[in-house]
């Protein structure tokens, strides 16, 4: 039973969110977060195995009280079939940045020692620049950028953070509403 | 004059059992043959290039159309109809601007939860995205204020479509929901196999779980309280558990507030009643709200007109929150106990496991509580006789009493709608239809044409402001087509009434742009050939409303009341519930309670 005057404090979650693979869904949901206010930090959406099912993780900061509601909130989109807040599970949890650094013959060999050392490696090589591949937290990938930079970073992306639990048992899509229970536990 | 009511009797004539047999049809034959098996027996609607195919077949079939005069009036109709009789409410519009002008009317009963279906038509398919002539996104426009809604582009997913939107609008929390149909869908032939299978939507799950644990703790709570009050809300009259909130008043003794949606599902003359809570609300239920250490919130989701500051809000007072939307838990207002569920199912399991107690410390209490405000009463105080003219709150409980409080008031929205929530008091839930989440002025017509629509022999009032009322006042002439009769009761006092009040409380009294000028309303009438009467004087309501009552067809009561009369108590925005400007007394003090000012 939560207590209701105790102050909560935001922290980082992250939802894997299974929704029907059709058009606008991803409107939907960003729409939900947009007008409810709850502030996304990176937003993934793909296909998965599953004919007609695609995944989002979703970052955001957020109470857990909050969190619980931007749980209910998800499944009330008619689209939505499953969400889970992973926050607290055993996960593996992966950034892909691609970055593109400013290297000639001269830097070359420097910049490639450091993507070796960090177990990034170079995905594409030209005269003047080459394409970094990193995987790894946020943090990872930041501490590389800040390495990068006095060779000249010429352009930078990344994937959002994708994110699986490592628990054994596959997700049940179609099973009855969870909300309730995410509440009682609160 | 049309005298008698022209709709549904082509219910009684017609063979309306759908055809089960699969055949070629067209996509606008389909949209109706779905609408005929789901119970539809009227639309509101407006006719235009994108949605032609849908009219030209309409014709086919027994359903009565309502011609509207503007889109937003086709919304409200269906809304009204929805909350009258608790069935989906039907409006058609066709793409572009006769689907924005819906927009108003879905975010309204998207905030109310009404359960309504409204079909746009849209540009071809070959020219979507394309800017064509009015080709408007309207599921893109309409995403956050409807319950959901599609688009759709070929004429075999209509049906299905069509199937699920019913479905979605009137299960779990009801809501709003659009069907865009494009005109190639409309035209184009394809199978229809009528279908009463269930509708398959993976991800739509509107039945709650089950509650063992939490209803323990509800128990306990309930056993132990001393001084509970129920908050009774809209969810009351939508799961029609009005039969069961009284036997769970009968073995609890506990006093119940209503919030404005709330008012009629639970009887206002029935002695557990304490009437409306919140920034209107009597001074006696925003304090025996404060003074709780128990409040059972009955599907009601704690809006801020309702709790005033949230912080100060019931701060003594345990929770318990029954509520069929997870969502709503702790959205506003945090909780102990978390009940998700159908209200009347709730109170179905709690009641035969609570033991019958009387609490009548907490009774006396209240009453004392009670009696001390009642002096500023308007109706049992000061008002009639004070030489200040006809007083709005007066003309309204006048109308409780001229119409034996057994007649469905659709309000607008403004003072008159909250002088209405405390002067007229409501027995029978689905008898008051106004719009609170939204607070949409020109409300109040169109959702009384759609009521009728619901009640044709029902007696129906429309009380509206000058201001509201000019928003929607060419419906007037839908009466007059439909041949139906309604009571209208314009509150005329020549300002934007509410505003003007928030002017003089907390502008220094500087009304900007809110003397209005209001055309004739008795020559409005009679120009949309209906009847029409002014009122100056209290000697003249009685005689005028019942020369309305009379009447065959519809009637315009322009009541010329006190101009500068403001809403009392109220809880200015902010501030505690029990932090009210109450309603000067004759000696013309303005007084707060004790508790009141402590805080």
């Amino acid at each position: 039973m939560t207590q209701p005057q105790t102050v909560e404090v935001e922290s980082k979650r992250t939802f894997v969110v299974h929704v029907e693979d059709k058009p606008g869904v991803l409107n939907r949901v960003a729409s939900l977060f947009r007008r409810r206010e709850y502030n996304i930090d990176s937003l993934n959406v793909g296909r998965t195995h599953e004919v007609g099912v695609s995944r989002m993780t979703i970052v955001c900061c957020a109470t857990p009280s909050t969190a619980r509601r931007i749980e209910a909130n998800l499944y009330k989109l008619v689209n939505v079939l499953r969400v889970d807040d992973i926050t607290e599970q055993a996960q593996v949890s992966k950034n892909l940045a691609l970055l593109k650094v400013g290297a000639g013959a001269d830097t070359r060999p420097q910049v490639l020692q450091i993507l070796e050392a960090v177990g990034a490696r170079a995905v594409d090589i030209g005269p003047a620049s080459l394409v970094a591949e990193i995987t790894g937290t946020h943090e990872e990938i930041d501490r590389l950028r800040e390495v990068l930079v006095p060779f000249g970073i010429l352009e930078m992306v990344q994937t959002g953070l994708v994110a699986m639990t490592r628990a054994a048992e596959k997700p049940q899509l179609h099973t009855a509403l969870r909300t309730a229970t995410a509440f009682d536990a609160a | 004059m049309t005298a008698s009511l022209r709709r549904p009797d082509l219910r009684a004539t017609a063979d309306l059992r759908p055809d089960p047999k699969p055949r070629t049809l067209s996509g606008a034959h389909i949209l109706w043959e779905v609408l005929l098996a789901e119970g539809v027996e009227v639309v509101f609607g407006y006719p235009g290039g994108a949605i032609m195919p849908a009219y030209d077949a309409m014709a086919s079939y027994p359903i009565h159309h309502v011609l509207v005069r503007h889109e937003q009036g086709a919304s409200h109709m269906a809304d009204g109809y929805a909350r009258a009789s608790g069935e989906v409410g039907v409006a058609i519009a066709t793409s572009g601007p006769g689907a924005t002008n819906l927009v108003t009317g879905l975010a309204t009963a998207m905030l109310d939860s009404i359960p309504m279906v409204c079909i746009t038509g849209q540009v071809p398919s070959h020219l979507l995205g394309t800017d064509a002539f009015q080709e408007t996104d309207i599921t893109g426009v309409t995403l956050p204020i409807t319950k959901h809604n599609f688009l759709v582009t070929s004429a075999d997913e209509i049906a299905e479509t069509l199937r699920a939107a019913f479905y979605i609008a009137r299960s779990g929390r009801p809501g709003p929901v659009v069907v865009d149909i494009t005109k190639d869908a409309q035209q184009a032939e394809c199978l229809y196999t009528p279908s009463e299978a269930p509708v398959c939507l993976p991800g739509y799950r509107p039945e709650p779980p089950p509650l063992e644990r939490e209803l323990e703790a509800a128990l306990a709570l309930i056993e132990q309280a001393e001084r509970p009050v129920v908050l009774a809300g809209h969810g009351i009259v939508k799961a029609s558990a009005s039969a069961m909130l009284l036997e769970f008043v009968a073995k609890t003794d506990i006093p119940v507030a209503c919030t404005l949606l709330g008012l009629g599902g639970f009887p206002a003359s029935h002695p557990s009643a304490l009437g409306m809570m919140g920034m209107h609300g009597e001074a006696w239920v925003n304090h025996a709200i404060q003074e709780a250490d128990l409040l059972i919130a009955l599907g009601m989701r704690f809006d801020d007109r309702v709790t005033g500051n949230p912080k100060t809000f019931a701060t003594h007072a345990k929770k318990i929150h029954v509520e069929l939307d997870p969502a709503e838990i702790g959205k506003n207002v945090p909780v102990d106990v978390a009940l998700v569920g159908d209200v009347r199912e709730v109170l179905n399991t709690l009641v035969p496991r609570l033991t019958a107690r009387k609490r009548t410390a907490w009774s006396a209490r209240v009453e004392a509580i009670r009696t001390d405000s009642l002096g500023g009463d308007i109706v049992h105080g000061q008002t009639e006789d004070q030489n200040h003219g006809l007083h709005p709150a007066t003309v309204i409980h006048d109308l409780y009493r001229l119409t034996g409080g057994d007649a469905i008031i659709v309000t607008d929205v403004g003072q008159h709608q909250m002088w209405e929530a405390q002067y007229y008091p409501h027995d029978k839930p689905r008898t008051l239809l106004t719009s609170g989440g939204l607070g949409t002025m020109g409300f109040a017509l169109p959702a009384a044409i759609g009521a009728r629509f619901a009640h044709p022999d029902k007696e129906i009032w429309v009380i509206a402001g000058d201001g509201g009322f000019q928003m929607t006042a060419p419906e007037l002439s839908t009466c007059l087509q439909e041949g139906i009769k309604l009571h209208i009761a314009i509150i005329n006092n020549g300002f934007l009434g509410m505003v003007r009040q928030w002017q003089e409380m907390f502008y220094d009294k500087r009304y900007v742009a809110t003397p209005m000028i209001a055309p004739d309303f008795v020559k409005l009438a009679e120009a949309h050939g209906l009847q029409g009467a002014r009122v100056t004087d209290r000697a003249g309501v009685e005689p005028a409303v019942r020369a309305a009552q009379a009447f065959s067809g519809t009637t315009v009561i322009d009541f010329r009341v006190t101009e500068e009369a403001c809403v009392y108590p109220m809880v200015a925005s902010g501030r505690a519930l029990d932090d009210m400007i109450r309603r000067p007394r004759p000696a013309a003090e303005t007084t707060k309670t004790s508790e009141g000012d402590k805080k």
